[in-house]
């Protein structure tokens, strides 16, 4: 019934008229309570029950999925009932509201208690000014990740754009591209733990009288060589950082090679056969005019594999644990953080993860400025 | 004439230099794909790559030792082949026969053996049954000693990774989604420097707000729950997907939705009859990459989840196994194929949606 009346705005007696503002008001208190009451109750559900584990997930997915639609659904019920006035100014809130309310949250302020959190001693509760910067420039675990971070950084991002990018070329020219493409492309839906676990298998090491079941030290004790423990080859530190940075090689390629692949294809015909008429061969092709023409790609892949590496963490936290002189930034943070308890050093850390990528902020900002359409 | 051979040589080369590209790229995974399926005295004795057909030694004589009548303390001359105990204990070879002696000097028998193609193909789904189920595995040794090995309960942790990884999939699109056509169609205060506060959010690390958010679940109770996830996942994916659905949505054409206005439809019915179905390519490209990169994710889990049991998740039961049993091979190949099967699924059906978010995607903080 009271569907009806609020449907048909258009009543001139008084008595239909109270009668929809009757219902109105009955609708937006009722089912705003109803709502909540079912939110409440899934709630409740989730924390108490013991039900079998698949009947909590399926609530638990509903619950999550149909409460936020239920949230929004119902403020702007209430909103789209105030005066038109109301409405217009209040609507846009209610839409945009809970985005920015949680970016907020979860990061704006954040970057400002971690930065206040940084100043702090290791409970948080005394002032200590810049001694726990000074500490992470001074402290051999920090200045061992330092280092790591930038072998990451350099041999990270070198190996997998240049690997993308001549993927993406011989691709190119292959029948077989769509296949080999999305072959090399397959890293990319498997997790850090789940590739470390690959790459476990490939380096294991077993004594020299047993057969190697690793397929790396297989071939190496199939040329005469003695198996090695990579990654834990401690003679060879920092160098054995780079069978880590291969799993990351192995993972990220993918990326840079579609987007490689896509820049490339945008290159006129005409251009490239021009140059092949004046009798270019590939490889100046390549550099004079295929390279230039990519630059920007070139840019973001190159920017995005290094933030990438910068904050490089699960890779390095499963397969060492930071053990063997790997120690990176990322799991620096944690350590100290999470396991240590030292909020203050933790802190100290993430600013400066925070520093290294603001010049990437401030060119986003830019080009967002340079588009006039906002 | 020469110009074709020459072109056809270049292409020898591209596909066979793509072809090497490829093997290196898969092997890794086809490696512990093809170990899950092994039996666990398998793959502790041979390599995966023994499923493919290889020279092995076979047995084509047993001989005893004192039949022969040799002298075990002296060169002894078995078979064509000589040598003392200690090199025939290692093998000598000569030709195809090799000669071995298996076991200690006075029981011991001598083995001649030939080499012949062999494939190791005795596969076995004992090791997914085990690294699924919670309940206890008796395993008898080959020396006949019983161990009994606790299961890992994967299905519970996949379950728990479903349970977190769709809600934080679609609460982020969903609240991206309205903030994106706010930006895109509405008029309010504050419009361009909250955007712009989108812009800047888009690099920030994540690490800057664990801390400080581990706080507030401390305080809230939120740690080790399912809510606490989704709003983390959706906290740090929203600038990222706000973004992106905001480029899309706002290059609608303004005359479909003026036509709608002017048919006196609300903000709300325009967003869920119109725009939302008009971005369903924008829509399923970035749910792909949040689920990939939620169901993925081991650092969020690590830390917001740690403490409960209860609700781990797939990536941190795999790495508890990695931790605690490293050398179970049989087991960590099993668990990690499991990990990897829904992303996969969802990777080759729908990898042309994932493309084109890539080719929009910016970077996440």
């Amino acid at each position: 019934m009271a569907q009806i009346n609020t449907s048909s705005n258009s009543s001139d007696s008084v008595g239909t008229k109270f009668l929809a503002l009757i219902s109105r008001v009955f609708i937006a208190v009722v089912i705003p309570l109803i709502a909540f009451a079912v939110i409440y109750a899934g709630f409740i559900f989730l924390r108490d029950s013991n039900a079998p584990k698949w009947l909590i997930a399926l609530v638990a997915i509903v619950w999550g999925v149909g409460g936020v639609g239920l949230l929004f659904w119902v403020f702007n019920g209430i909103v789209e009932r105030l005066p038109d006035k109301w409405t217009q100014r209040l609507q846009p809130f209610v839409f945009a509201g809970p985005a920015i309310a949680i970016l907020i949250w979860y990061l704006a302020l954040p970057t400002a208690r971690t930065f206040w959190l940084s100043l702090l001693d290791r409970n948080g509760t005394e002032f200590i000014g810049i001694q726990n910067y000074v500490a992470i420039f001074t402290e051999r675990l920090m200045r061992e990740a330092f280092r790591n971070n930038l072998m990451w950084i350099i041999f990270g991002s070198t190996f997998s754009v240049a690997a993308g990018l001549l993927i993406a070329v011989l691709a190119d020219r292959s029948k077989w591209e769509r296949v080999s493409k999305s072959l090399i492309f397959l890293p990319m839906a498997i997790s850090f733990v789940g590739a470390g676990v690959i790459w476990n298998f490939m380096y294991e090491s077993r004594p020299i009288d047993v057969p190697q079941i690793g397929l790396l030290n297989a071939i190496v004790v199939a040329f005469g060589g003695s198996p090695k423990a990579w990654f834990a080859w401690t003679d060879i530190i920092p160098w054995n950082n780079l069978f880590l940075i291969v799993i990351v090689i192995w993972l990220q390629t993918g990326y840079s090679m579609v987007l490689f692949s896509a820049a490339l294809k945008g290159i006129p015909n005409e251009l490239l056969e021009a140059a092949r008429v004046d009798g270019a061969t590939e490889i100046r092709i390549f550099f004079g005019i295929m390279i230039p023409y990519i630059r920007g790609t070139l840019i973001t892949v190159w920017t995005t594999v290094v933030i990438f590496t910068l904050k490089i963490f699960d890779v390095v936290w499963v397969m060492t644990g930071g053990q063997f002189g790997t120690e990176v930034i990322a799991t620096q943070f944690y350590r100290q953080s999470f396991v240590a308890r030292n909020s203050g050093f933790g802190s100290a850390i993430a600013i400066i993860l925070l520093i290294a990528v603001i010049p990437v902020m401030i060119y986003n900002l830019r080009q967002f400025r340079e588009q006039e359409a906002f | 004439m020469g110009a074709s051979s020459q072109r056809r040589l270049n292409m020898l080369i591209v596909n066979f230099a793509l072809l090497f590209i490829v093997l290196l790229w898969t092997i890794p995974t086809l490696g512990i794909f093809v170990s899950s399926f092994r039996t666990r005295g398998d793959i502790q004795a041979s390599g995966w790559w023994t499923v493919l057909p290889h020279k092995a030694w076979e047995t084509t004589a047993t001989l005893s030792p004192t039949d022969l009548g040799l002298d075990p303390n002296g060169v002894m001359n078995v078979e064509g082949v000589t040598g003392t105990f200690e090199e025939l204990r290692q093998g000598v070879q000569s030709g195809d026969t090799r000669v071995i002696w298996i076991g200690n000097k006075r029981l011991g028998r001598i083995e001649v053996q030939k080499q012949k193609w062999a494939v190791n193909w005795e596969f076995t789904l004992e090791n997914y049954q085990q690294v699924l189920s919670g309940k206890a595995i008796q395993f008898t040794n080959a020396d006949g000693t019983v161990e009994t090995i606790p299961g890992d309960n994967m299905v519970g942790a996949f379950l728990n990774s479903l349970a977190v990884a769709i809600p934080a999939t679609i609460i982020p699109i969903l609240i991206a989604a309205f903030a994106a056509y706010a930006f895109a169609w509405m008029r309010f205060p504050g419009r361009r420097i909250l955007f712009i506060m989108v812009v800047a959010l888009l690099v920030v690390p994540l690490q800057i707000a664990l801390v400080p958010i581990l706080r507030d679940y401390n305080t809230l109770q939120l740690n080790g729950t399912f809510l606490g996830m989704w709003l983390a996942h959706t906290g740090f994916g929203l600038a990222l997907a706000t973004y992106l659905l905001y480029n899309y949505i706002s290059t609608l054409p303004r005359e479909t939705l003026e036509s709608a206005f002017i048919d006196g439809a609300s903000h709300f019915t325009i967003f869920m009859r119109l725009i939302l179905p008009l971005s369903v390519p924008a829509l399923a490209s970035f749910a792909i990459f949040q689920f990939l990169w939620v169901w993925n994710d081991y650092l969020i889990a690590l830390i917001f989840l740690g403490g409960n049991p209860e609700t781990k998740v797939i990536t941190m039961r795999l790495a508890d196994i990695v931790g605690s049993r490293g050398n179970d091979w049989h087991l960590l190949t099993a668990g990690a194929f499991i990990t990897m099967i829904l992303p996969l699924i969802v990777f080759f059906s729908l990898q042309r949606y994932f493309v084109r978010g890539l080719m929009a995607g910016s970077v996440k903080g």
